[in-house]
């Protein structure tokens, strides 16, 4: 089935209206984008989080597709019990076999936290499941508070902008590469604005043979201080700055989805949020320095695994033009 | 859903079927009755004492002798997430495990009982660290013992193998829907090497039939909700209802163990009463220990002393009626802890004694006994002198507040704790 949205519009996606999340909020946009991409009935698994609370309220449910949730830390492991359930009521005859989608949404702190031993056991042991991480960069259900990963400098409300310490003092984790070097069929970086590449990606996961784990930029307004009407606009920042590159490991194999080139710098990212006002505010430059240096560090090693040439950053261009 | 005795298919038939005797050490005999369950899913991450019956269960996986997913999870804490997910999706789930690996999980102990998923744990009853310490004592499971599980203690290989059996019909019957934990005494029981007679697969089978869930995750078209949010609004009902359920679970364990008496000819129940007829004083207790403490009995009787002992069987829900009509005509009790209830009025046992006997206007004095903590050797010597005690307050009527540490070296005396440590 080919992705046409007019097509898509009209699909019952399983995640229904009512549910709490926050206006602006990218969550239910990238749930309702997973679950329509899908071709096979899932069974749903969730972290603790917006997500669960915001849509789980006894007696109500927003979901119209079997749902688990049981702890915060543990998400992959639900499904992996699922997974295991229904593979031995097959063999013993219990129950008809027929395709089922194992999807778990999980937030950052669920993922590059507190749960990743959980996830990275599930992923070595070989479940076939789909882990989706709604990456909103912090633990925005309990109050703002920084994960693993959440952006150098970011303010938070346990990384207050001080005068000694500006925001967050360190860089985050490199999450997706993390995944990827559990040799699992299939990762990937996604952001909610591009949803045809979400959409597509969610689709290889699933006819992945094996686990598979797409990590996807979920901006929250509440948290990085945005009207939230911008949430698609900051998403495309965040991939046309190159702090958060589309991209897929299929198999091993690394390639660019999004954009070939920075085409912004990461101060334009800075500028569009509260979060990261001190910075620019008070004139730190050194911290903006620094995270447009780790940006092009990193962009340039993820185009290098994508067997691309190395992208000079604006300052190294000028110094090259310049000695010509 | 099935009553327990129909889906038994006992009751009708009546004649016990024949066993046979094998010599396993209790992991083993844990293993064999699960080889003849067969769960859908067995979760369980090793640790010391519980090894022997997931590493005996492994090899039967792997000989595919059973069909089970066998989930080689890496915590407990995930052991039974696993589990969860599994039991939600409709399967039987299991896993099993001891002291710190008990502590890992604490988190779903209670979010599995508040899930009310039926699923079973076999708990190979350790120390609790620190220090580290590998053997036998019943700290993890006093540790646990408020955390919505239904709790059913043996003491020797035989009964981890009958309890085990029996624990899947208590968990899932429609009255309780709470999951399940088997106590053996870690290295006394799990690495004790007895008679265990063991029955017919298909008798097995037929006792705890096929798990039958009213709804799961797996139903095709399924638009089930598990583990939903719950506010100020219900959070109390559920609540409520869940402590509803683990009483309910009293009469579904002695049901399903006079059923299983119909099958096996052993006759378990939720109390085991030795001597207690005429008894003025008695010892209650829980677990491996039950031999030295008769053998105790046997040795005071002969001196003239009618004394009795009272094994607790049936741990949660905590038989309270039961235990109080059982001490009935005691006039001083002992209660032996095998743990110690740090900074509590008493410890866990002798709390719960106490607190049965409590409504009874004659209730009879009380005194605390702890002993075997951290696999220390427990003697019948230990027990006489517990006896010794009963009788002395027999006579005088006091029983003192302090519990008597049995077994226990002074720590005054350096040579215990080594040069330069006492206090």
């Amino acid at each position: 089935m080919t992705l046409k949205l007019r097509e898509l519009s009209m699909l019952d996606d399983g995640f229904n209206p009512g549910h709490g999340l926050c206006a602006g909020c990218s969550e239910s946009v990238i749930v309702r984008q997973v679950l329509t991409a899908l071709e096979n009935p899932p069974v749903v698994a969730l972290a603790t989080g917006c997500l669960e609370v915001s849509s789980t309220r006894f007696p109500d449910t927003a979901w119209k597709v079997p749902l688990i949730h049981s702890a915060f830390e543990n998400a992959a492991t639900s499904a992996s019990g699922v997974e295991a359930a229904f593979k031995a009521l097959v063999r013993k005859g219990r129950m008809a076999d027929r395709p089922i989608t194992f999807v778990v949404f999980g937030g950052d702190g669920a993922t590059y936290d507190i749960g990743f031993q959980w996830l990275s056991g599930a992923l070595e042991r070989g479940h076939k499941f789909m882990y989706v991480c709604l990456n909103n960069e912090g633990y925005m259900n309990t109050g703002i508070q920084r994960s693993g990963a959440t952006m150098l400098g970011a303010w938070t409300t346990t990384t207050p902008a001080g005068s000694v310490t500006p925001g967050k003092p360190q860089w985050r984790k490199d999450m997706t590469g993390i995944i990827a070097a559990h040799g699992i069929p299939y990762v990937a970086q996604a952001a909610v604005h591009h949803w045809k590449d979400l959409m597509t990606k969610v689709r290889k996961a699933e006819a992945a043979d094996g686990p598979a784990f797409i990590n996807v930029l979920a901006p929250c307004d509440r948290g990085w201080r945005y009207e939230p009407e911008d949430t698609m606009a900051i998403s495309r920042l965040a991939v046309e700055t190159a702090l958060w590159p589309l991209y897929e490991v299929e198999n091993g194999k690394y390639k660019l989805n999004g954009p070939r080139h920075k085409s912004l710098p990461i101060v334009d990212y800075l500028e569009s949020q509260g979060r990261f006002r001190h910075l620019l505010r008070n004139g730190d430059p050194a911290v903006v320095e620094e995270i447009q240096g780790i940006v092009d560090l990193e962009w340039n090693r993820l185009r290098e695994k994508c067997g691309l040439e190395p992208e000079l950053s604006k300052n190294e261009a000028e110094a090259v033009t310049s000695a010509d | 859903m099935v009553d327990t005795r129909e889906r038994a298919g006992i009751g009708v038939a009546g004649e016990p079927a024949a066993s046979t005797a094998i010599a396993m050490n209790g992991g083993e005999a844990v293993a064999y009755a699960l080889r003849q369950i067969e769960p859908e899913v067995v979760a369980a991450y090793p640790i010391t004492p519980q090894t022997l019956i997931i590493e005996k269960f492994a090899e039967y996986c792997a000989d595919g002798v059973v069909r089970t997913e066998y989930i080689n999870v890496e915590s407990e804490h995930a052991a039974l997430s696993a589990c969860v997910g599994a039991s939600a999706a409709g399967a039987r789930a299991v896993t099993a495990t001891a002291g710190p690996g008990l502590a890992l999980m604490f988190e779903m102990l209670g979010v599995t009982s508040g899930m009310r998923l039926p699923i079973v744990m076999h708990l190979c009853t350790r120390a609790l660290s620190a220090p580290l310490n590998i053997l036998g004592d019943h700290s993890d499971a006093m540790a646990m013992r408020e955390t919505g599980w239904v709790m059913i203690s043996g003491s020797n290989p035989q009964e981890a193998y009958d309890l085990a059996i029996v624990a899947q019909i208590v968990a899932e019957h429609p009255d309780v829907m709470l999951p399940c934990a088997t106590m053996i005494d870690g290295f006394m029981v799990t690495h004790a090497v007895e008679r265990v007679d063991v029955l017919p697969d298909d008798v097995v089978r037929e006792y705890v039939g096929e798990y039958e869930p009213e709804m799961s995750l797996l139903v095709p078209g399924s638009e089930a909700t598990y583990g939903a949010l719950d506010f100020r609004d219900y959070y109390f009902e559920h609540r409520r209802q869940q402590e509803a359920a683990l009483y309910a679970a009293q009469s579904v364990v002695e049901d399903a163990l006079q059923r299983f008496g119909e099958i096996s000819g052993r006759d378990h129940h939720i109390l085991e009463p030795y001597m207690m007829d005429d008894a003025e004083v008695a010892l209650v207790m829980m677990g491996s220990a039950e031999g030295q403490v008769h053998a105790a009995v046997n040795a005071a009787r002969a001196a003239g002393l009618k004394a009795g002992a009272l094994r607790i069987r049936l741990f949660r829900p905590f038989p309270v009626a039961a235990v109080a009509e059982a001490l009935s005509g005691v006039r001083v009790v002992g209660v032996m802890d095998r743990a110690i209830g740090l900074g509590s009025a008493d410890n866990p046992l002798l709390a719960d004694v106490k607190a049965a006997l409590w409504s009874r206007s004659d209730r009879p004095l009380a005194r605390g006994f702890v002993y075997g903590l951290g696999g220390r050797v427990v003697t019948q010597g230990q027990m006489n002198q517990a006896f010794d005690e009963l009788r002395s307050a027999l006579e005088t009527g006091e029983v003192g507040t302090d519990p008597t540490y049995l077994g226990l070296r002074e720590v005054q005396d350096e040579t215990v704790l080594g040069e330069g440590t006492t206090a």
